[in-house]
């Protein structure tokens, strides 16, 4: 039984975490059509700026938010600078649907060999911020600690604050109408080249956080080529895309049931087989429901 | 050659698809509070010019007026500042959000606040853009649908929809793209009636096939057959040019 429990508490736990990872890759691909691969460098970036932060100020909670502000940054000025000149260049050409998906590979790869030249082989990592040590219930000690607990607690207080976002205020109505139709919305006055910036912001904010808060969860270590990173963003768009690619409650849902299914793969099965499981569900949504979980009339809301 | 009252003018304007010639040499002329129509058989050009104006599509040539001084054709997302507000042919709502939501978008060059307190909805531009859009929505008639789904609406509601977002941006030229098409008799004489009355505040600009609803609300027309101009004026007498019977209107009309 507490077996099971600590199954599920750590399955929501990391599934949260893809989940923000989905939603910064599905911000990117509502608001510009580009499934942006560079998504784990940035974050990978933004999380390098929130350890020399640590090391500077000595505490997590301020460098949190400062590298979700640099996350959200960078990622504006490669949309700026980079993926809008991209657009307008390769827009009638043979390859214009897929340049700017290939370009993020790119990305990706200048972003890890330029931190790999600036910070070489230095030790970095970031230590949990409060203790990982389970929680005791009645004797048992659970995998679930104040860590997980804080981690989760951060994570659904991200997601609100986008749903409010995105739900009460007029900048996400026009991030929402800038998805649905760009032309419409430009006809109606919405600057939609900005809206699609403050897309790319808010995903390079949630990548940031995802980075953040994974980093202290797995074995805190930091590293330009660091595997962990490249596992976020396979399971983040894995959860993009069972979540329907579309939706931001898409994205949570699909981050869930990924974290979930892997948990009870890793504890009943094999540690083993959680990459390859990953695909197995990938491939079994696709299959079932080609549009996701989430993917009718109704998912498409938020 | 425009009027020095003509709120909009229109010159020389080419516009060419490839080796096609969509819009050849059209001149347009809108003046105050004036409802101006273009007709002509279908692939004569007409949204083909409405787009050229909207910024949809590139002009290879042509100048734009706009109270009697030259102007760049526009982008699209600058047409409101011009005090441009156009319609769509077709639906063209948001079928996610609520009606009111749809008209709110529209009042987007209405909200004052920069990016982080529109971010954690410190302003209080979201209750005045409601409002705004919900007086929007009283001009069509429309406030009683106005909380519902867009996807949820009749034909005929999604076009009072479409107009009260056009009309939130408190446009001095409205351009209707097809206000009375696909709908049926009642609803087209609820539209005349409309257009009737936004005449009182504003310029129209519209592309019509239903000749009843072009000769009982436009002022002057404009007829367009394979991207050139081949009549204009008032409309009774564009009605009875030789050159639009014959490429147009044909017997059925006399």
């Amino acid at each position: 039984m507490y077996q099971f429990i600590n199954t599920v508490l750590n399955g929501i736990t990391s599934g949260a975490i893809f989940s923000l990872m989905a939603i910064a890759l599905v911000l990117v691909w509502r608001s510009t059509r580009v499934i942006n691969f560079a998504q784990s460098g940035m974050a990978l970036l933004s999380t390098y700026i929130g350890f020399e932060c640590i090391q500077r100020l000595h505490s997590f909670w301020i460098a949190l938010p400062l590298s979700m502000i640099a996350g959200a940054f960078f990622a504006a000025l490669v949309d700026t600078f980079f993926m809008r000149v991209l657009f307008r260049r390769t827009a009638d050409g043979p390859i214009s649907g897929v340049a700017p998906i290939i370009a993020t590979l790119g990305l990706l790869g200048l972003i890890r060999s330029s931190l790999g030249m600036i910070v070489g082989n230095s030790d970095a990592s970031i230590r949990p911020p409060v203790s990982n040590v389970g929680f005791t219930v009645s004797g048992h000690t659970l995998a679930f600690s104040p860590l997980k607990l804080m981690t989760l607690s951060m994570v659904i207080a991200l997601m609100l604050g986008l749903t409010l976002v995105f739900q009460r205020t007029n900048l996400g109505l026009a991030l929402r109408a800038s998805a649905y139709a760009p032309e419409i919305a430009r006809l109606a006055g919405v600057r939609v080249d900005a809206i699609r910036t403050i897309g790319w912001a808010l995903a390079g904010a949630a990548g940031a956080a995802a980075g953040m808060l994974q980093t202290p969860n797995g074995n805190g270590a930091l590293a330009p080529d660091s595997l962990e990173f490249n596992l976020l963003l396979v399971f983040g768009f894995i959860a993009a895309v069972i979540g329907g690619l579309e939706s931001l409650v898409g994205a949570v849902v699909g981050g869930l049931v990924l974290g979930l299914f892997l948990a009870f793969i890793q504890y009943y099965v094999s540690g083993s087989l959680v990459f390859i499981a990953a695909f197995c569900i990938l491939i079994i949504v696709l299959l079932l429901k080609p549009k996701g979980l989430l993917g009718s009339k109704a998912g498409r809301r938020a | 050659m425009s009027t020095p009252s003509a709120l909009l003018a229109v010159e020389n304007l080419s516009v060419d698809f490839g080796g096609l010639h969509a819009l050849s040499r059209v001149f347009l002329e809108l003046r105050h509070q004036e409802v101006v129509g273009v007709i002509g058989p279908n692939g004569a050009g007409k949204t083909t010019l409405f787009n050229a104006l909207c910024g949809l599509v590139a002009p290879s040539s042509g100048e734009l007026t706009l109270d009697g001084k030259g102007h760049e054709w526009p982008k699209p997302d600058q047409l409101v500042d011009f005090g441009i507000a156009r319609t769509l042919q077709g639906v063209a709502l948001f079928p996610d959000l609520t009606v009111v939501e749809n008209v709110m978008i529209g009042a987007h060059k209405f909200a004052q606040s920069g990016f982080i307190s529109a971010a954690f909805g410190l302003s209080k531009d979201e209750s005045k853009l409601r409002e705004r859009a919900m007086l929007a929505l009283e001009r069509v008639y429309a406030t009683g649908i106005a909380h519902r789904r867009a996807d949820t609406l009749s034909y005929p509601d999604t076009k009072r929809v479409s107009i009260a977002r056009a009309l939130v941006t408190e446009p001095r030229i409205l351009m209707l793209d097809e206000p009375a098409g696909g709908l049926g008799a009642e609803d087209i004489a609820w539209m005349n009636g409309l257009i009737h009355n936004l005449k009182l505040q504003c310029s129209v600009l519209l592309v019509e096939h239903h000749m009843d609803v072009v000769m009982s609300v436009c002022d002057r027309l404009y007829v367009l057959n394979f991207g050139e101009v081949i009549a204009s004026g008032v409309a009774e007498k564009v009605r009875r040019d030789p050159a639009v019977i014959a490429a147009y209107l044909g017997a059925g009309v006399p």
